[in-house]
């Protein structure tokens, strides 16, 4: 006979997982963020990053950009669970739709002299990354971009005196003239 | 305050809006125990007489209270606790109504903004606590914001897949004067705004699939009873135009009368093998207001493994969560049911399934909820079918605690009407039926309310009996003693080696003297052929009763799906050999 296979062990579904960007427009309200992240963690979903800011002041909307991973399943589910939240007004899988831009920033902290200070400003030029600060034996990047392209580009500073990355995680907008 | 302003009658203080809001939400009686958080408000309610409020002895039984009332009214259950620990108190309940989706409105006093995070004498974080266990919950920090917030409190509450939620007020903002408006449309939470109607495309589909079924089954749930009556009526109406076969959830009961020709029992681990072995075996299932929940699909890759999936319900994240279904349908039962039924009856006619019946009809000669009958002990089942017997036609409403008392309720007691049944099914919180059946009892003042209830669940709420005595509250306590937990033993015998670890309750309090000690009335009855008079006798009684009925001991709760398994895979009473038993349960000690 087969192994029981109860709804207790449903994750041992062989479906693979995917990772899909979320857009959520919810009312800003207080403890709103906290309902969205208490969501996650009690169902067990998995947050790749997370962004939220207000985006229309006078209607007291904010939006969400959450890039998750898991099976379709999930990810159906995790769409459903925000929707249903009371202070959430619209959630879009802009993975799903298809025709989104996604774009992260990061500032890179480099400690160096010589060599490694002229081959990390080489590579931020092809990258179109910035020089926001400098020191006689330091620099700090800006960069803009989907988030292979900082991943690559962190990699790169490693070698050439990395001492600090920050991220501001994903956000996410849909191609052509329509809003969300 | 100027002149002009005290005549205005919506000037008012957080506390008068409180009540106030109460009055136009309908509400007349609320439940509580009041605190130095929530004295404002206890001073208004002492100053009126249209909402009355049961003092209950433990913030839980409140809860438990407002959901009885609840779910015996369709209107919601209104709460009123202090801040600390009479908020913490009420997160059992809280979760208890959510995963029953039962509308509770419940305030919490909160200590003054000025105080909020200093570690004040009975603060705590009620809306971070009671978030997960709310479907939703606001502090009030400003008097401006009371009014609106109470108004979308109601409307959360009762919309949509109905649940609880959280109103925390700061004893600063309960003494501040304000402008109180009545409900308005406005009130209504913008972003929130839940589907009733189903998708015509959708319920064309559905009855293609039903016209066309040769092994249907229709599974119905807590949704049903919790859209209305009308849903009920539309129910039966689609049961009686198509004759399916229709089983139910423990939720569901009540919602198609257990009378009814088509009836099946209840399904899932302690279902009829015939509503099982229905499910297993059918071609198209009709899920209604259900949410495929473990314990009624079992082991799910082998949950009905060659039906087509219909499935109606209110919540879309119900749709697609545990077992993935062919045709969803998102929207209000009874609106849905309505539609369904409009173009089943303009479209199709009824499939002829007479080989199905006579499958379903083979089934049920196995007659699974056979039990061992005896003259010298009561056995449990038999102590419930006596009671029903007794109380059957009457206007009778029925509560229960958790347990093996709760499942053999579920089996044995026929339930001809929804809103009749209380049990706590999601949560399965011991303690939950006798404030519930409180909280009945305060609705229906001139009905029958029994709590059939278990030794060890009762014990866990048992201070209520001194609320029942304090509002003459009728209330029946029918416990089925058998000095054990019941259900955690059923388990430890057939998954732990039977190793009764602490499921024996050594010192069990003389349930009549404690009756007595309250102001109650206590029966006991030992023997069957005494069983017929006792209950006539606990019925005639207009007070409360804790009957203690001391039944067979060892018995245990059959049929039973073992967790993990599949629907055809039930353990039936009669074989359920040691034996048999081991080899059911082999290797599932690991669930639940």
């Amino acid at each position: 006979m087969t192994q029981p296979a109860s709804a207790y062990f449903m994750e041992e579904r062989h479906d693979p997982n995917e990772t899909h960007t979320l857009s959520v427009i919810v009312q800003n309200e207080p403890g709103v963020l906290a309902r969205v992240i208490g969501l996650f963690s009690g169902r067990g979903y998995n947050i790749e990053s997370l962004t939220v800011s207000e985006t229309e002041a006078q209607k007291h909307l904010s939006r969400i950009t959450i890039v998750t991973t898991g099976t379709p399943m999930v990810i159906q589910q995790i769409k459903n669970q925000l929707d249903r939240m009371v202070p959430v007004y619209r959630v879009v899988d802009m993975t799903l739709s298809g025709r989104s831009i996604e774009r992260e920033l990061a500032m890179v902290k480099l400690r160096g002299v010589g060599e490694h200070r002229v081959e990390s400003l080489r590579l931020a030029e092809a990258f179109r990354a910035r020089v926001i600060d400098a020191s006689t034996e330091s620099f700090v990047f800006e960069i803009t971009g989907n988030s292979s392209k900082i991943n690559q580009f962190i990699e790169l500073m490693r070698p050439l005196g990395l001492v600090e990355v920050v991220r501001t995680g994903v956000a996410a907008i849909g191609r052509g003239a329509e809003g969300m | 305050m100027s002149d002009s302003n005290s005549h205005d009658p919506n000037q008012m203080t957080g506390a008068a809006m409180i009540v106030r809001a109460m009055k136009d939400h309908g509400v007349e009686h609320i439940f509580g125990y009041p605190g130095g958080a929530v004295l404002p408000i206890y001073d208004e309610i002492f100053q009126q007489s249209d909402v009355q409020h049961i003092l209950v002895r433990h913030e839980q039984g409140a809860g438990h209270a407002a959901e009885g009332y609840a779910r015996s009214t369709g209107k919601p259950g209104v709460v009123l606790v202090t801040s600390g620990p009479g908020a913490t108190n009420m997160v059992t309940p809280l979760a208890d109504a959510l995963m029953d989706s039962i509308p509770l409105v419940c305030i919490t006093g909160q200590v003054p903004t000025h105080l909020i995070g200093n570690d004040a004498f009975q603060e705590c974080d009620t809306v971070g606590i009671t978030r997960p266990c709310t479907k939703h919950n606001w502090l009030v920090r400003r008097i401006e914001d009371l009014a609106k917030v109470l108004h979308e409190a109601f409307y959360v509450a009762t919309s949509g897949r109905p649940g609880p939620v959280v109103v925390d007020v700061p004893k600063d903002v309960q003494f501040a004067t304000g402008t109180y408006h009545p409900p308005r449309k406005a009130d209504v939470h913008v972003s929130y705004v839940p589907k009733t109607k189903g998708d015509p495309a959708q319920i064309r589909k559905a009855v293609a699939l039903l016209a066309n079924a040769k092994r249907p089954v229709i599974y119905s749930g807590g949704g049903v009873v919790n859209s209305g009556p009308e849903a009920s009526r539309l129910l039966r109406e689609l049961v009686e135009i198509t004759d399916f076969p229709i089983t139910s959830t423990l939720m569901g009961l009540g919602a198609y009368p257990a009378s009814g020709k088509n009836w099946l029992g209840m399904l899932g681990m302690h279902g009829t093998y015939e509503a099982n072995m229905t499910m297993h075996g059918c071609d198209v299932m009709l899920c209604i207001g259900a949410r495929f929940d473990d314990r009624i699909t079992g082991r799910t890759d082998a949950f009905a493994p060659n039906a087509k999936k219909i499935h109606i319900d209110i919540d879309p994240s119900s749709i697609n969560k545990n077992i993935r279904v062919d045709v969803p349908i998102i929207g209000d039962v009874a609106t849905v049911l309505e539609d369904l039924l409009g173009v089943f009856k303009a479209e199709a006619k009824k499939p002829d399934i007479k080989p199905w019946w006579q499958q379903v009809a083979s089934w049920r000669a196995r007659n699974s909820l056979a039990y061992k009958k005896s003259s010298d002990v009561i056995m449990p089942q038999y102590a419930i079918q006596r009671l029903y017997e007794a109380t059957r036609g009457r206007d009778t409403y029925i509560t229960t605690e958790v347990g093996q008392h709760q499942m053999w309720a579920a089996q044995f007691y026929g339930f001809e009407q929804p809103k009749r049944w209380m049990t706590s099914g999601g949560l399965g919180t011991m303690g939950y039926g006798l404030p519930a059946a409180l909280g009945v009892q305060v609705a229906h003042r001139d009905s029958l309310v029994i709590d059939i209830a278990g030794d060890a669940s009762v014990q866990m709420t048992i201070q209520e009996m001194a609320t029942a005595v304090q509002y003459e509250l009728p209330i029946k306590i029918f416990i089925l003693n058998n000095q054990y937990m019941g259900m955690v033993r059923q388990w430890q015998q057939l998954l732990h080696g039977n190793r009764l670890s602490h499921s024996y309750t050594e010192a069990m309090p003389d349930f009549v003297k404690l009756a007595e000690a309250y102001g109650a009335v206590g029966m006991q009855v030992f023997k069957p052929s005494d069983l017929d008079g006792a209950i006539q006798d606990m019925i005639k009684v207009n007070k409360p009763v804790l009957f203690d009925c001391r039944v067979a001991a060892l018995e245990n709760c059959f049929p039973m799906i073992p967790s993990g398994k599949a629907h055809n895979e039930m353990l039936l009473p009669a074989e359920a050999t040691d034996e048999a038993t081991a080899a059911a349960f082999a290797g599932g000690k690991a669930l639940v």
